[in-house]
């Protein structure tokens, strides 16, 4: 829809679906606009004071008008709200992911990592033509990660996962702003998205340099902070195995499931207290404060990978 | 036929004219005056912040200011807007004057807590100028934590103590109203007989009651972090920062509510009498404002679709404000409904008024863009929710604020405007503001977002023509402080009811005397008994005006 004037460039699955909603009711709009200052236009005109004209037939009270309109109008939102709402679930609800980044932002950059281990700053490189699902963080206040060409973004908490996924159709360089008030710099909090075709991304990648995995830096964590000496598998601390643990769907103690995502992970590594596996002891100490968001997200990327057939890439 | 109070002698202005005589005063219409010189001086003073954003915005580079000032400009901007100006613009003057002279009554139930109620609210706003000149704050007027309780570095708690002080004013205000909406009717004055003013009025002060409580819980939570680092709100202690915002917008999106159902209140008393027709559908607009004021309370998660509630919830909310919506559209029907048939004259109120449906509308329909959730997605935080508000507080309350204030100026000083001046002044307004704010819409779809003291260049153009905008604004908004207040001295005798309307406060004399009629006004009909072929009237207590 570019070719309309004044109009955003549009670059991912998202940016369609947005748009097509939006000139729906942009058009909507203008047509119930003119209908109103139409009607006020033709009436001060018509009933002008002094003018000589039939003013006995007046619009009176009336059900029949009054029951019509307001359920005309009923009928009318409900329809655009389901329409809003389908949209929504499908830019919210992400599918199987070809490529999961974690972002970590702070005041005033962002920090992607790629399953590979590479990293970068106010930049993320991806490939077009696949759905690319993020995992956003923050190190101190909120932020929001927004992508206008894609139409899509979700506000970065600090304390919690959040996740949302894009697909880009077409490659070039697009603007990545923070959206949320984050303090002095929040303007120059931006960056941008590098969309490239398939062969070059690979390119890319491997032009950044031998990087472990995301997954090996935290399976090193993984050791260093102790987690292995209970989760590992010959710990004779009794404390659940992690191997397949991503994406199932985990007993609590005391009755209860919860579905194992990353915030599920994540929780269970700074509050572990709160969700208790069914038939484990709460024995588990917190690490609140003592590792980093960048440490985090790559534990939990050692720990998803568990859950992935031995070989599979991530 | 005679007025009421046409044979006493002296009236509330000119009854004592000592100083004290103003500050210890009592009486309704003096409290009201009181109030409208507080606002009147707090609207300039963000009017001033405004300004200094616009200029600043010019240049893409943003060098007018340092990032940090831009920041607190457009905080104290917000600040000084929402509780010093919009909340109480029109309850608390137009309101105050009009609520005991349109059912009937000498003055209020608490005449005394009125009184204090504007001094609580001078309190506030000491401690507002206070934080302006100790350096203000950067939070944004919405003080997202943990933003606010940990890394600010501005006058946090000054601010919030300012906003807390100043709810109390509120809320004492709309206790007074509902009390006296409730007690002190003149004989006769049923429920469904009352004005539509007094319907907004009452409405509104239901939804204060009931809101403003929350605000100050939620900033007193709020300055518990900052001051004592308990863990409410910050991850890092423990806390939650969505939760800041659920209770803080429990608060403001009602407060949103608080801002234009008086205005609806102005608008159709405007319409109805510059239509001389009786106004379309009067239970459909009672039912209309006490159905907003309800559901109002029941969409604020619309401000939180992209902050991370679960996408449930932000569906439920997204039906919620669509569903909110159906009785504003109701009363925009009704208003063109009423002109339908008319005799209509043109008179500076009823230009404002017929802004207002034009402003209001467009806002309302961006309203429904941004709660159709996936769009929200895209343009909220954006220029397009600044535009969205500002059509609805601006476009919307501001000017149904002038149309009342115009409409009611004879009532309220015994003179009449110039209606020259005053009409072009509605129109400026008129272009002026959608000069302003209409590109606005279309910088937010392009992707600009808000809160941005730089921006990239291709957006220059729209920022251009917004502050072209804004310098014609400021213009219209200053220029009825002019004629106003030459219209005090040089103005016309306005007579009981230059507007020949139907309400009990034309009844009394303009200006009203201390207690507003001599015996009490007996009601024997409904509002706007407005006869369209032969222009004439019936007031409320029964008399006829050819």
């Amino acid at each position: 829809m570019e070719w309309l004037p004044f109009w955003p460039k549009d670059a991912a699955v998202s940016g369609h679906v947005v748009d097509t909603l939006y000139i729906f009711e942009l058009a909507l709009t203008t047509l119930i606009l003119i209908s109103v200052y139409g009607l006020m236009l033709v009436f001060c005109i018509r009933y002008w004071r002094g003018r000589k004209v039939d003013r006995t037939k007046g619009a009176a009270k009336s059900w029949v008008w009054e029951i019509g309109w307001t359920s005309a109008t009923l009928v009318a939102f409900l329809a655009l709200f389901v329409w809003g709402a389908k949209a929504f679930i499908f830019l919210y609800q992400p599918p199987p992911a070809d490529i999961e980044i974690f972002v970590v932002a702070k005041q005033w950059m962002w920090k992607t990592q790629h399953p590979g281990g590479q990293r970068e700053i106010d930049e993320l490189h991806v490939p077009i033509g696949k759905s690319v699902r993020l995992v956003l963080t923050s190190e101190d206040v909120i932020h929001s990660f927004y992508i206008p060409a894609f139409r899509v973004k979700h506000d970065v908490v600090p304390g919690q996962y959040e996740t949302f996924w894009f697909k880009a159709t077409k490659t070039g360089e697009f603007r990545l702003q923070c959206a949320e008030f984050c303090g002095t710099q929040h303007a120059h909090m931006g960056g941008r998205i590098v969309v490239m075709p398939a062969a070059a991304y690979a390119r890319w990648l491997t032009d950044q340099g031998a990087h472990e995995s995301l997954a090996r830096q935290g399976e090193a964590l993984f050791r260093k902070y102790g987690c292995s000496g209970c989760h590992g598998t010959n710990s004779a601390v009794h404390a659940p195995s992690l191997a397949g643990v991503y994406g199932s769907v985990v007993q609590l103690d005391g009755g209860g499931t919860a579905r194992a995502d990353e915030r599920y992970i994540r929780d269970s590594i700074l509050l572990p207290r709160s969700q208790i596996v069914a038939g484990y002891a709460p024995i588990m100490p917190s690490f609140a404060g003592q590792i980093g968001e960048d440490d985090l997200v790559a534990i939990v990327a050692y720990i998803q990978s568990l859950s992935r057939p031995p070989g599979a890439s991530p | 036929m005679t007025s009421i109070a046409a044979e006493l002698p002296s009236n509330y202005l000119t009854r004592e004219h000592t100083v004290r005589s103003w500050l210890l005063t009592t009486d309704h219409k003096r409290i009201a005056l009181l109030f409208f010189a507080s606002i009147t001086f707090f609207f300039f003073v963000g009017g001033f912040a405004a300004t200094l954003i616009r200029l600043h915005l010019v240049n893409p580079a943003g060098t007018l200011l340092q990032p940090d000032m831009y920041n607190r400009m457009f905080t104290m901007h917000g600040i000084v807007m929402v509780w010093f100006f919009l909340i109480p613009s029109i309850p608390a003057t137009l309101g105050n004057f009009l609520l005991p002279l349109m059912i009937g009554a000498h003055d209020l139930a608490f005449p005394r807590l009125n009184l204090a109620s504007w001094y609580v609210f001078n309190i506030s706003g000491a401690l507002a100028i206070y934080f302006l000149l100790a350096g203000g704050v950067d939070t944004g007027w919405t003080f997202y934590t943990p933003f606010s309780t940990m890394y600010s570095n501005g006058h946090v708690m000054a601010a919030a103590a300012a906003v807390f002080v100043n709810g109390f004013s509120t809320i004492m205000t709309a206790l007074n109203f509902v009390v006296t909406t409730h007690r002190l009717r003149a004989p006769g004055m049923t429920f469904m007989r009352l004005p539509l003013f007094v319907w907004a009025i009452y409405a509104t002060s239901l939804v204060m009651l009931l809101a403003t409580p929350v605000l100050a819980m939620t900033l007193a939570l709020m300055a518990i972090e900052r001051g004592l680092h308990v863990g409410i709100f910050d991850p890092a202690l423990g806390g939650d920062p969505l939760l800041f915002q659920h209770l803080f917008w429990f608060y403001s999106h009602p407060a949103v509510y608080i801002m234009i159902l008086p205005a609806f209140g102005v608008i159709s008393e405007v319409i109805t009498c510059f239509a001389r027709k009786r106004i379309f559908g009067y239970e459909g607009m009672v039912w209309a404002m006490m159905a907003i004021a309800i559901i109002g309370f029941l969409v604020w998660g619309h401000h939180m679709f992209v902050a991370g509630i679960s996408i449930y919830a932000a569906i439920l909310y997204s039906v919620m404000t669509f569903i909110v919506a159906v009785p504003s559209a109701i009363k925009v029907f009704n208003w063109i409904a009423t002109l339908h048939g008319g005799s209509i004259r043109f008179d500076a109120p009823m230009l404002y008024a017929l802004g207002f449906i034009g402003l209001f509308t467009t806002g309302g329909l961006t309203g429904l863009i941004i709660a159709t959730v996936a769009i929200d997605v895209h343009v909220t935080d954006t220029y397009f929710i600044v535009a969205h508000f500002h059509y609805i507080m601006v476009g919307g309350a501001v000017t149904a604020y002038f149309a009342g204030l115009h409409y009611w100026w004879p009532k309220i000083t015994g003179r009449l405007y110039p209606e020259i001046w005053a009409r072009g002044a509605a129109l400026l307004i008129f272009v002026g503001f959608n000069l302003t704010f209409f590109p606005q819409f279309i910088l937010g779809y392009l992707g600009m977002p808000r809160r941005y003291y730089a921006y990239p260049p291709e957006f220059q153009v729209w920022h251009v023509l917004s502050s072209a905008g804004a310098s014609i604004l400021a213009v219209a908004y200053v220029l009825p402080l002019f004629y106003l207040a030459w219209s005090l001295v040089y103005g016309a005798k306005a007579g009981p009811n230059p507007w020949r309307a139907t309400g009990l406060e034309w009844r009394s004399a303009s200006p009203p005397p201390a207690h507003n009629f001599s015996g009490t006004p007996f009601v024997t009909t409904g509002p706007y008994r407005y006869n369209t072929t032969d222009d004439g009237y019936v007031s409320q207590d029964g008399s006829a005006g050819a």
